[in-house]
């Protein structure tokens, strides 16, 4: 079949399902930050992508002090890396939120506009920074590697870190969502702002606090993608289409969708990309979404919410 | 010691060059009687930017958008060029000023700006573009406003105009030699085509495609295409370790290059044993990428940063000095630096500034100055030059490991690759 032995298909499919793995998994990194802000605040950020490449220079001048200052400690500098990243992109997120998108609450519409203004500020300075040409990260050895499973098969060891992470990243998210405070607070205003207002809670802190985190983890996805992307000033809109692809597609709302969705479109590109071509599997990607929206328009799970 | 650059054969030509002590001397001494010579009404009869001390040119890149990580090279080697040429006495004894235009990396916008530097400002010359589709935007302007485009570009190739210098390689100087040389030195006989899906990877590819199946008698076991920007190349990554070519030929552009390197190397890919050629992988790429990440892979072009000949020793120093010692040239900035050299040279040669006498004065034109060594203008209007074959090393420079005895001829439209 295809030109291939029963053998190499098995390896094939085992390869290529761990590519989907992979690509899952950065497409839910992706996509976490940008759906809790719009589930929660119904904001559309559309400079999500530009706090991601935050994440990512954060990380190359991480890796700059270490080597300049602790080149014995150089293995281990990539989770400070990414806490850095977190704190930055929070903190930024969170004056944002403070400085702009607080004031247009009401005006759903404006914040698009808004968070767009941002995105191109945000590059600019990025551009004036840290010039205009990509910046090399430089990885430890020890993330640039693959394991050997079988003769045919094997895996990456950065694969399996990003994998780790976004494990990690969504089980705590569930966890705030789920079993905090704070993830009841987001839940209640997330179904009915005007009443939890009047029963106490204090709805513009929710906000910015959901504000703030959206765009940490934002960062720490970028600082996972310099493992295998590039870092530019303008390499935020590389990621923007297929995050926004993954939200959408799982229903704006939910945790449980946003999971669903980035399995469902990372695995179809990854099985179509093998038997097609690149170009082609992302066609058919785009056009398989389209498919399911015109049945399913709220996306793949809806939350009940009364309006 | 003869002199490298034409109609100047002093001895204090490196200070004239270089020096601001230069300047004023430059401009004291011989290029007033230079322009007196020339008087402004012969040399411009059709109401050019030209005045008896001043002729001004056009750059048009991209400063802002995607394509302003490439051509930032670009403007910044014409910049250098020109403050050179006005060192050393400037053209026709005048002065070279520049008009900067921003094509912002939107081709619509790169016809607007070329039609305005043609006909608000009456530039002499256009040094810019970078990509096919701003090229081919700003042509039918430079046509029917009749105005020059040096345009610094490897590319595809098909194309011809008076109205451009093609200071790049067109597509048979660099892809052919580049698969003669694999096939030889390393007795090549199956290729993965990889590239990014718009014109210039899928029409080189389709000479490289040709070359291989019907003149190489070799075989293509994949040819593959992904969007620009694309970040994810692990299912092609295993469709190779499957096929095990023996030369993977890859001419992805732009950031999707540090993607698939690192996803190369994460996946156990070594260039050291696997051969990679590229034609789209200049060291200003690969300081994106990360040097250990490509060490290893070969390209193909016309110039390296480590050339090791005078006149690229000289380049290389000046150019750091005006933009600092972290910056890195690639083939194109090269090619970008010899547009105003050119044009001085063809200036020179017609001894007017008008168009039409520029462009038939072009052929044989010839920069002994030139950093890649040599080169001379083609009547087709492409430059005859050498190519060359480097090894990426982790320092983010090539090694050269080829280079051609002869000049090769330019021939943009090959008969029996379309």
């Amino acid at each position: 079949m295809f030109g291939y032995t029963f053998g190499e298909l098995g390896s094939i499919l085992a390869m290529q399902t761990f590519a989907g793995l992979i690509l899952f998994s950065i497409f839910l990194l992706m996509a976490l930050g940008l759906a809790i802000i719009f589930g929660q605040m119904g904001v559309i950020n559309m400079a999500h992508g530009e706090f991601m490449i935050l994440g990512a220079y954060m990380t190359y001048l991480t890796s700059h002090v270490f080597q300049n200052y602790a080149p014995g400690l150089f293995g281990g500098y990539f989770f400070v890396a990414m806490a850095v990243a977190f704190v930055v992109s929070g903190a930024l997120g969170l004056l944002v939120e403070w400085a702009l998108i607080r004031h247009l609450y009401a005006r759903p519409l404006d914040t698009l506009l808004a968070t767009w203004g941002l995105s191109l500020i945000l590059q600019q300075a990025y551009r004036s920074i840290f010039g205009p040409r990509e910046v090399g990260v430089t990885l430890p050895d020890w993330m640039m590697g693959s394991l050997p499973v079988t003769e045919t098969i094997e895996v990456q060891i950065n694969g399996l870190f990003v994998m780790g992470l976004t494990l990690i990243i969504t089980g705590i998210v569930a966890l705030l969502l789920f079993k905090s405070k704070w993830g009841l607070q987001v839940r209640a205003v997330t179904a009915n702002r005007t009443m939890s207002g009047a029963v106490g809670i204090d709805t513009r802190r929710v906000d910015r606090l959901t504000f703030g985190l959206g765009c940490g983890i934002a960062g720490i996805a970028g600082s996972a993608f310099t493992m295998i992307g590039s870092t530019g000033p303008t390499a935020g809109q590389l990621y923007i289409v297929d995050t926004f692809l993954v939200v959408v597609f799982g229903g704006a709302q939910s945790l449980l969708g946003t999971i669903f969705s980035a399995l469902t479109i990372s695995q179809s590109q990854s099985t179509l990309e093998f038997f097609l071509t690149g170009s082609m599997a992302k066609v058919i990607t785009l056009l398989i979404v389209i498919g399911l929206l015109m049945l399913r328009p709220q996306g793949l799970f809806v939350l009940k919410v009364r309006k | 010691m003869t002199s490298k650059y034409e109609g100047l054969d002093s001895p204090l030509r490196r200070k004239l060059l270089m020096g601001a002590a230069g300047v004023a001397a430059a401009s004291m001494l011989p290029p007033m009687a230079l322009a007196q010579q020339f008087p402004t009404a012969a040399v411009n009869t059709t109401g050019l930017a030209v005045t008896d001390t001043e002729v001004t040119v056009g750059i048009l890149h991209s400063v802002t958008g995607t394509m302003a990580i490439s051509e930032t090279g670009s403007v910044q080697a014409e910049k250098l060029a020109i403050e050179q040429i006005n060192a050393a006495g400037g053209v026709l004894g005048r002065k070279i000023k520049f008009i900067q235009e921003d094509g912002a990396s939107d081709w619509p916008n790169f016809a607007e700006k070329a039609k305005k530097l043609l006909v608000n400002d009456k530039v002499a010359a256009v040094m810019g573009c970078w990509t096919s589709a701003s090229r081919k935007a700003v042509l039918p302007v430079f046509e029917q406003y009749n105005g020059m485009l040096y345009y610094p570009t490897f590319y595809e190739g098909l194309e011809q105009s008076k109205n451009v210098i093609y200071t790049g390689q067109e597509a048979t100087q660099q892809i052919i030699a580049g698969l003669d040389w694999v096939v030889k030195e390393k007795g090549a006989k199956s290729f993965y085509l990889l590239g990014s899906d718009y014109i210039w990877p899928r029409t080189s590819n389709k000479i490289a495609r040709k070359h291989i199946e019907n003149f190489q008698k070799n075989k293509v076991v994949g040819e593959e295409y992904f969007p620009l920007g694309h970040t994810q190349f692990n299912s092609v990554i295993n469709k190779i370790k499957l096929q095990k070519p023996d030369v993977i030929y890859a001419i992805i552009v732009g950031g999707s290059n540090v993607a698939f390197y690192k996803q190369l190397k994460a996946a156990g890919i070594d260039l050291t044993k696997q051969t990679l050629l590229t034609i789209s992988v200049t060291e200003d790429e690969i300081d994106g990428i990360g040097g250990e990440n490509i060490a290893g892979a070969y390209a193909c072009m016309k110039y390296f940063q480590s050339l090791d000949n005078p006149n690229n020793k000289e380049f290389v120093a000046a150019f750091k000095k005006m933009w600092g010692e972290k910056t890195v040239i690639g083939d194109v900035t090269q090619a970008a630096y010899l547009g105003p050299w050119l044009w001085k040279l063809t200036v020179e040669k017609a001894g007017s500034f008008d168009i039409d006498k520029v462009a038939a004065a072009s052929p044989d034109v010839e920069f002994k100055g030139a950093p890649e060594g040599y080169v001379k203008v083609h009547k087709n209007h492409h430059l005859w030059s050498k190519t060359r074959v480097g090894r990426a090393k982790a320092n983010g420079q090539y090694d050269l490991v080829f280079e051609t005895a002869d000049l090769v001829e330019p021939d943009p439209f090959p008969k029996g690759y379309q």
